[in-house]
């Protein structure tokens, strides 16, 4: 990987992660390019969620550099690294949009936190994200009046807001059903093509990963198993990759003695 | 095996180091807070006047009732108890003093502080907490939005107002309260009573009431918060919080109360 490289918009370097004791993410290095939809892959608990809360900055690394557009993140001071996040929208895996408000104003939050729009342009423009995620007429609900699905989306306009150069989506479609996911992939491609942001999804749900994907990012046990373009992914001959892939479970083969001590506990 | 003597080192150790932790994690929160109350509104960042005036709402206007009848009935009770000791002396009018002082000095302010710890200190730490677990509190530092700005600066304006405005509240109520119950069982002239407070109660004893109910606002939104920010599970912790909060602002208010007392005592 050729750093410095301007077709990248965040590069990872050697970052070590660790909660406690326990290292979480070991020494991993991969880069994510611009204007393409990312996905990061992984079993449940390998450390997806955990490396992308250290790209939005909630997290900081035990070592190791995180660039974005060439910007060393990591070494940033909170004024510094406010300036980075205003050009990122990130969807929470539980869209985590704030309770106590409407729609309209979650949407409106970051634009009123940010900018010196009057309060009608906000408005208008309020509803233009509304509309563009399908949920149009849904600025006076509460986020507690919603469906799953419709909060993600909600949260997307969110993200959307201050049309960030940047968007970050952790588990979009987990917990929804099939129609309802596949219509937020849809929507995940076409912010993509209209424009032209770097997305960088978080996933495991295979479909998802076939719809929206330009470059895999695979992570396993905390390191980097793959990074590539999804055709390499899908023509790749890696026992691990093959078993995720195809969704086969993980056979660990004990012997009768091993399991006996397992289940005894020594 | 540890040897007991190990143990008995590491669980003292652990207490310390986790101690010395929460002690860090309060100060920084204090540390905070005073910044994006007092200094950076100065530099451009404003607060949120919405929510604060909300905030002063749910805190100051809705503890009205509340505050007024617990004030009122400690008047009653305080003037009972001291006829019970000046009737002996047939000094029934010093009723008047008594009651004056000892509300404006010390009962408004404390019971009023107490109060508001059981509704809103209880109530920041669960909103808070539960904003916390459901990642609410990551969502606003990712779209660059300081927590400690967006909630706990209206908050403390909101106590910094309206904790010492329900204490002039509760001390009118209570010197309300000892004035009817001597007018109707003490047979003490409602003007007479009148006049005597007045002349019993310095500027004083109402302006140390006041800077005491001050404090006790500022106790009472720093520990509501800290708990709140504590939470890193689920909605059992913030039940856990919820609790501590209430339990420790009672606490650190009684604590605060000593310490004015004493201050006030010796230096006005
Ligand atoms: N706050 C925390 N404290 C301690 N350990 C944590 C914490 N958050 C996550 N972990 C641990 O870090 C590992 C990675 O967690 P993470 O949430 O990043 O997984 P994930 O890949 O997002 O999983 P999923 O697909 O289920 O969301 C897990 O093993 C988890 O136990
Ligand atoms: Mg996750």
């Amino acid at each position: 990987m050729k750093m410095g490289n301007m077709d990248n918009s965040i590069e990872v370097t050697d970052l070590v992660t660790q909660y406690g004791d326990r290292v979480v993410l070991k020494k991993i290095s991969f880069a994510i390019p611009r204007g393409k939809n990312t996905v990061i892959l992984g079993g449940s608990g390998c450390g997806k969620s955990t490396l992308l809360k250290h790209l939005i900055g909630l997290l900081k690394p035990t070592s190791g550099k995180i660039l974005i557009n060439g910007k060393d993140t990591t070494v940033m001071n909170e004024d510094e690294f406010n300036e980075v996040r205003k050009r990122m929208g990130v969807l929470f895996q539980g869209a985590a949009l704030l309770n106590s408000m409407t729609l309209e104003e979650n949407v409106a939050l970051p634009m009123r936190e940010h900018t010196k729009l009057e309060d009608s342009t906000i408005q208008i423009m309020v509803r233009m994200k509304l509309d563009l995620v399908g949920l149009s007429g849904f600025g006076k609900f509460y986020p507690s009046q919603l469906s799953g699905g419709m909060k993600k989306r909600a949260g997307i306009a969110r993200a959307m807001a201050l049309d960030p150069e940047f968007l970050f989506f952790d588990e979009p479609s987990a917990g929804l059903d099939p129609v309802t996911a596949a219509g937020l992939d849809e929507l995940i491609v076409n912010l993509r093509n209209v424009f032209k942001m770097t997305i960088v999804v978080v996933t495991h749900e295979l479909p998802s990963v076939f719809m929206i994907a330009d470059c895999v990012i695979m992570l396993d046990r905390g390191e980097v198993l793959f990074a590539g373009s999804l055709e390499e992914l899908k023509a790749s001959g890696n026992e691990r990759i093959r078993m995720f892939l195809e969704r086969r479970p993980e056979t660990e083969t004990y012997s009768p003695e091993d399991y006996f001590r397992f289940i005894a506990g020594n | 095996m540890p040897s007991t003597a190990e143990s008995v080192f590491g669980f003292i150790g652990r207490r310390a180091v986790s101690l010395l932790k929460n002690v860090h994690d309060a100060s920084r929160l204090i540390n905070n807070t005073f910044y994006w109350t007092f200094v950076s509104p100065f530099k451009g960042k404003p607060v949120r006047i919405r929510a604060t005036v909300s905030e002063m709402v749910k805190t100051g206007y809705n503890s009205v009732p509340i505050v007024a009848v617990i004030s009122f009935f400690v008047g009653i009770i305080l003037a009972l108890q001291a006829a019970y000791q000046l009737r002996k002396f047939g000094a029934l009018i010093y009723v008047a003093n008594l009651v004056g002082v000892s509300i404006t000095r010390e009962l408004g302010p404390i019971l009023t502080a107490i109060i508001v710890a059981g509704r809103s200190g209880s109530a920041f730490a669960a909103e808070i907490g539960s904003m916390k677990a459901a990642e609410e509190v990551d969502a606003l530092v990712s779209m660059g939005i300081n927590p400690v700005r967006f909630l706990v600066t209206p908050k403390l304006i909101a106590l910094m107002i309206m904790l010492p405005a329900l204490t002039i509240f509760s001390d009118l109520v209570g010197i309300f309260g000892g004035l009817l119950l001597s007018n109707m069982l003490l047979d003490i002239n409602a003007v007479n009573y009148f006049q005597q407070t007045i002349n019993s109660l310095l500027v004083k004893d109402i302006l140390t009431g006041l800077v005491k109910a001050w404090a006790f606002g500022v106790v009472i939104t720093i520990v509501g918060s800290y708990q709140g920010f504590k939470v890193e599970g689920g909605a059992e912790e913030v039940g856990k919080r919820t609790t501590a909060s209430v339990v420790a602002s009672i606490f650190l208010v009684i604590v605060f109360d000593l310490f004015f007392t004493t201050l006030f005592y010796y230096f006005t």
